[in-house]
């Protein structure tokens, strides 16, 4: 309580096309919400308060991808009124499933879901955050994990670099002691080529890595490819499994259209 | 209400006021009143639509859980259920019972974390006069701890069922990937019967709220489960004598679209409003709950049926605690499936599905071709199907009130919005208010 009476740091929690999971999961620190809420003064979060105290914040965290002409600008103000800004989970960081869309004509998919398309407001394209503007700090996943974000946060009000590694599912696969799902099973994983952060769940569930964190570090993606398909998977299978959740990311972007057509 | 902020007059009568907050989603609210007479009430949706019934075309009819979960990060298990099943029902595949109580124990998690979270950080901060939880939390943390508690409670039974809490990865088209073993799930009863008791201490705490005067006309539309409160499927019935299978629902209900919105309206045979969520399952199916739970909902005033919407809260700390009670009889009785899943071989067909998400039914239907990839998807999220009512409850709402100040009838417009919890994400963010007064 002593800390009310010095100047805490101010957090925003600002929203673009996004399921609402990552910002849900600041929510879900159950434990950790009341020390996080009193090491920060919570300025603006809309999703949980009423309260708008007005910018600059010191740190912005940032859910959503940019699919609007309105929302490429908000991103802008957003930009200039934060001293920090970390883009959390898929969409922010690489235009999330709502990305599909770049891979389709747009006046194909507005008359599947409205009668009138002339109503809706919308780019051809889904796209990161940093696509649009200067970002501090990615933070990934599908959605992020409780524990990295807590991680960003700490190392925000500490004024160090984030620990968040990027190796691959791998790593923490082994290190958890999970039966790999791919040699053990020949269960098509993404984990090799996918960055870790997850706790491996999917290999915890003797399923293969669905790859909702992203490309890793420098990943192989066409060995991965060849591995899959001796494991009997089609050119089609491999197009799909790399463009699904961060299917705007380079790496899993260019490994799509490789297979395409094939 | 305190802490408002001062009323801003713009111009002479448009009176802007800022952003409705605490629910999930992007939208806005404007009521328009001339001569004492709210002439125009609506709820504006301007979340960026993110067109998932398209993208879905071409998947594989074994992603679409995973994709569908995505709509929504507050009830993703929901997603994941319909269309499981809605997909099961194009391939004429039924799930054996052991797959079912399964599917039925992990939406019992969602339940309660999804339920928790309304109460305690969105809706109980507008009866008790906070911006948010966390001011709540600066004169009474014991409430919000009592709160997240339970909130946990149910993530850690979608952890521990389901993978994760948010976009669990356990689940699949024909059940799980994986049964967890029963010593995996004892760890959860002394959690869930903690939550329990913290969900009936919630039950008493929400139903002494002042809660305005007010009443209303529903129609309810929930589903109905034959011998269980509705949670997994069933049939869909109306307070109006309406009860058909899921499959029939296309032929009573019509999405229409209208200008001030990204989100689809539904109307019930041609052009009537109608309900879903948890005031319209309890008023259906309170007979269904359990006679400690019902003691429970009688001990707070609330009758058979329930037709305030401000007493919406009550209804959700019940369903909480009934998922508490439910999912500790689901743990009791649970025989790991096995296998954890069956085969769901494709098929050309259209398929049904609708569970009780924790905002509402949720309708799905697909089309899947012999070679298993998606021709056609619709869903129909509850938010969605309650937009009418939002604006016919605020047109009915707002006459009565006008001699308060603006501020507080602006605060009390949106309180009347976040009975319905609503989320925009799913129904296709954030909400404006905008009170014009001629």
């Amino acid at each position: 309580m002593e800390q009310r009476h010095t100047r805490r740091p101010t957090l925003a929690v600002w929203k673009f096309a996004s399921c609402d999971g990552c910002q849900l999961t600041l929510l879900n620190c159950e434990d950790e919400l009341a020390a996080v809420a009193s090491a920060v003064q919570v300025a603006s979060f809309p999703e949980a308060s009423r309260e708008v105290v007005a910018g600059p914040y010191d740190l912005s965290l940032v859910e959503g991808s940019i699919t609007t002409p309105g929302d490429a600008e908000r991103i802008r103000e957003v930009r200039e009124a934060s001293r920090f800004l970390v883009t959390i989970g898929a969409c922010a960081t690489s235009g999330g499933i709502q990305a599909l869309r770049n891979f389709r004509e747009m006046h194909h998919v507005l008359p599947v879901v409205y009668a009138r398309p002339d109503y809706i407001d919308t780019l051809q394209t889904s796209t990161a955050i940093a696509d649009h503007v200067r970002v501090d700090f990615e933070l990934r996943g599908c959605p992020i994990d409780r524990r990295q974000l807590l991680e960003v946060i700490a190392a925000f009000l500490t004024g160090r670099r984030p620990n968040v590694r990027r190796h691959s599912v791998c790593v923490e696969c082994k290190r958890a002691g999970f039966t790999c799902v791919m040699v053990a099973h020949g269960t098509p994983c993404l984990g090799p080529v996918t960055q870790a952060g997850c706790g491996a769940v999917c290999p915890s569930c003797a399923r293969g890595c669905y790859g909702c964190f992203g490309p890793m570090e420098t990943p192989n993606t066409a060995a991965l490819a060849a591995e899959w398909r001796k494991l009997g998977v089609g050119h089609p299978d491999l197009v799909r499994a790399y463009r699904t959740f961060t299917a705007n990311s380079g790496p899993f972007r260019k490994e799509a259209e490789a297979h395409e057509g094939r | 209400m305190k802490d408002a902020s001062p009323a801003a007059p713009v111009s002479g009568e448009s009176i802007r006021v800022g952003a409705l907050a605490r629910v999930e989603g992007e939208g806005g609210l404007e009521v328009l009143v001339t001569d004492g007479q709210v002439t125009e009430a609506r709820l504006n949706i301007y979340e960026p639509p993110r067109f998932f019934e398209a993208l879905l075309i071409g998947r594989r009819h074994t992603e679409v859980p995973d994709i569908t979960a995505r709509i929504c990060g507050i009830c993703p298990v929901a997603y994941q259920m319909s269309a499981c099943q809605a997909i099961e029902d194009a391939c004429g595949v039924t799930v054996p019972a052991p797959i079912r109580a399964l599917r039925r124990l992990i939406y019992c998690g969602e339940w309660i974390e999804s339920h928790a979270l309304h109460i305690y950080l969105l809706h109980a901060p507008d009866f008790l006069g906070y911006q948010s939880g966390l001011h709540m939390a600066q004169d009474r943390p014991d409430l919000l701890q009592r709160g997240l508690q339970l909130k946990k409670a149910g993530n850690r039974l979608m952890d521990v069922v389901g993978g994760r809490s948010v976009h669990p990865v356990n689940v699949r088209v024909g059940g799980f990937y994986r049964a967890p073993a029963r010593r995996e799930l004892d760890p959860l009863r002394p959690v869930l019967e903690r939550a329990r008791a913290e969900a009936l201490a919630t039950v008493r705490w929400v139903a002494g709220f002042p809660f305005p005067d007010f009443s209303e006309d529903y129609l309810f539309v929930s589903l109905h489960e034959p011998d269980a409160y509705p949670i997994l499927g069933g049939r869909v019935i109306s307070s109006g004598g309406l009860d058909i299978p899921v499959r029939q629902y296309g032929q009573h209900f019509t999405e229409v679209q209208v200008p001030h919105s990204t989100a689809l309206h539904s109307l019930l045979d041609g052009d009537v409003t109608y309900m879903v969520g948890p005031m319209a399952r309890y008023s259906l199916n309170a007979g269904q709950l359990p006679a400690s739970v019902t003691d429970a909902a009688r001990a707070a005033g609330l009758g058979a049926t329930c037709t305030n919407p401000f007493r919406s809260i009550i209804v959700r700390a019940v369903e909480t605690l009934y998922a508490c009670e439910e999912a500790l009889r689901l743990i009791e009785q649970y025989e790991p499936p096995d296998p954890p899943w069956v085969e769901v071989p494709p098929r050309d067909g259209t398929g049904y599905g609708a569970t009780e998400a924790p905002r509402g039914l949720l309708y799905h239907r697909y089309r899947i071709s012999a070679d298993g990839t998606v021709a056609a998807a619709a869903i129909i999220p509850p938010t969605a199907q309650n937009q009418r009512v939002i604006e016919s409850d605020l047109r009915d709402f707002v006459p009565a009130r006008l001699d308060l100040p603006h501020d507080q009838l602006t605060w009390e417009c949106e309180q009347a919005v976040r009975n319905y919890d609503p989320c925009i994400s799913c129904s296709t963010h954030f909400l404006t208010v905008k009170v014009k007064r001629s």
